[in-house]
């Protein structure tokens, strides 16, 4: 009976019984969350995977914004079904640079995590502008605006300067050129971006080159999706943890 | 703690508590709850043996089994690659019209081609291939690029202006925007275009001549067009960009170039070569 009897202190006393509920509920938190931050099977290491660009950390930004994750997911899971879908399951380390990440569970629309390159940046200012233009069935918004607002380019720096605080490995040059570099990969024979990012893309992603618009960001943004990783290369058996 | 008595109609005793007059039973867990609930506690020991568990200082319990979810998933994708190419084993070295030619291998492209070209084709050329503005019909035996087996083949595994290093590529030059004729040559050879296709254009008088010096080295003498060098044929009522003088015309002076993805590396090479016999079959040919 003793055990019984000391229980009653915490029911009889109800900010016993919080602090009780807390700590209980900070154990099990602690357990399956913190090993997380340095587990190294967490994240494995994949070639290719680099920091999003301004203009597509941009496009990201205006995706958020719009909502585009309530009806489409970027993450690919394991299963078969979804392997032939979607193309290769997703990896943790494609979307290590995401923050928020966008893998979601809900798919009015389909999966996003490997559409970028699947269709032409023309496509996707047919379909940004009207999907029924090019899917009859669609029912997704239409969102002609983003093709007439130009990009504000000058919070990019605040974006990149959080995104590395959260440890995004953007350096002092590139933060600097934040908007100089947006506007340049909305730009045809554009360097400058590909130099200090990679293989990233420079072109006049909406086709209109008077102006860099909002649309220029998302497509650069969706373009970009899921093809920073070689999969020709990638070998599953290695990266079973 | 209260007194705990004894309820004479039950037989069980009170826990002991008593509010206004009304006391509790302590009745015991009925015994078939109470030892499924032991045996969850002993699986549970278990599940904790065979599977991934606990997190460990630098690394975590793997499990007896381990963690195997994603070699399942694409151990149960090649199966079912491989079940659904039961019928037509030996597909995947064979040539495409070798694919043509035997029919399970053709009920196997067809039908797998199909339904690549359902998600992956269909969102531009449309879910019946036949296109709309700056998407190419696919059921009109009209190529640009070739319509021939290996010629599809080729273009869905490199795609056009994608970017790869195989892609097919030709740019026409931009002929008003970049100043190389006037605004008025320009409308006389949009009216000779027209004229081929349209009885009820009248070309202008120098558009022929026009047409020679500067469109004919891609398109043809006759304007029926250079698959080498993915020039149309202007000869025909086909026009990717519209029918009419101005859309000619504006075609003229500062075209406009599609593009199309490379497949190579997204789908994997059985269903390419089953799209581009299911095109083929489309209106493939020429």
């Amino acid at each position: 009976m003793s055990m019984i009897e000391k229980h009653a202190i915490f029911e009889k006393n109800s900010i016993v019984l919080l602090v009780g509920i807390l700590i209980a509920v900070a154990i099990g938190g602690l357990v399956e969350i913190v090993p997380l931050f340095y587990l190294k099977s967490t994240i494995e290491k994949v070639e290719g995977v680099r920091p999003y660009t301004p203009l597509e950390l941009a496009g990201r930004n205006i995706y958020i914004r719009e909502g585009c994750y309530l009806c489409h997911s970027q993450m690919i899971r394991p299963m078969r079904d979804e392997i032939e879908r979607y193309g290769h399951y997703s990896l943790a380390a494609e979307s290590m640079y995401d923050h928020p990440f966008q893998w979601g569970s809900k798919r009015t629309g389909p999966d996003l995590a490997r559409v970028g390159n699947k269709y032409s940046d023309k496509w996707h200012v047919e379909h940004l502008i009207n999907p029924r233009a090019v899917v009859p069935d669609s029912v997704m918004p239409g969102y002609p605006f983003l093709a007439k607002a130009e990009l504000d380019t000058k919070h990019l720096v605040d974006v990149m300067k959080a995104n590395r605080l959260v440890g995004v490995p953007y350096t002092d040059e590139e933060i600097a050129n934040a908007a100089a570099d947006a506007v340049a990969q909305a730009t045809p024979d554009d360097t400058t971006v590909a130099k200090r990012y990679g293989k990233a893309v420079s072109r006049d992603f909406d086709g209109n080159p008077a102006k860099v618009t909002e649309l220029d960001a998302v497509i650069a943004y969706l373009q970009v999706l899921g093809t920073m990783v070689d999969f020709t290369t990638y070998d599953d058996k290695a990266n079973v943890r | 703690m209260a007194q705990q008595e004894l309820d004479h109609l039950s037989g069980q005793t009170t826990t002991g508590h008593e509010w206004d007059g009304l006391k509790e039973l302590n009745t015991p867990l009925p015994k078939w709850w109470l030892y499924v609930f032991y045996a969850c506690i002993i699986w549970a020991i278990g599940y904790m043996v065979v599977y991934p568990s606990w997190p460990l200082v630098s690394d975590y319990a793997h499990g007896i089994v381990g963690p195997q979810e994603r070699l399942h998933a694409v151990a149960d994708y090649e199966n079912g690659k491989a079940a659904r190419l039961a019928n037509a084993a030996g597909l995947a070295d064979a040539p495409l019209d070798k694919i043509k030619s035997t029919p399970a291998f053709l009920e196997f492209a067809m039908a797998n081609g199909k339904a690549a070209f359902g998600d992956n084709c269909a969102p531009c050329h449309g879910s019946g291939a036949t296109g709309g503005p700056g998407f190419p019909n696919l059921q009109d035996d009209d190529w640009m690029w070739g319509g021939k087996l290996d010629d599809i083949y080729q273009t869905i595994r490199f795609g056009i202006r994608s970017g790869n290093d195989k892609m097919r590529d030709m740019t026409m030059p931009n002929f008003g925007k970049d100043g190389i004729l006037t605004k008025e040559q320009i409308a006389s050879v949009a009216s000779y275009v027209m004229s081929l296709s349209d009885t009820t254009v009248k070309a202008a008088a120098d558009g022929k001549q026009l047409f020679a010096d500067n469109c004919a080295s891609c398109h043809g003498e006759d304007a029926h067009g250079n698959q080498e060098m993915g020039a149309p044929n202007l000869a025909d009522k086909i026009w990717l960009y519209g029918a009419g003088v101005d859309k000619v015309a504006a075609q003229i002076s500062e075209p406009k170039h599609g593009v199309m993805p490379a497949w190579e590396g997204r789908l994997d090479p059985i269903t390419i070569k089953s799209l581009a016999v299911y095109i083929h079959s489309l209106g493939g040919g020429k």
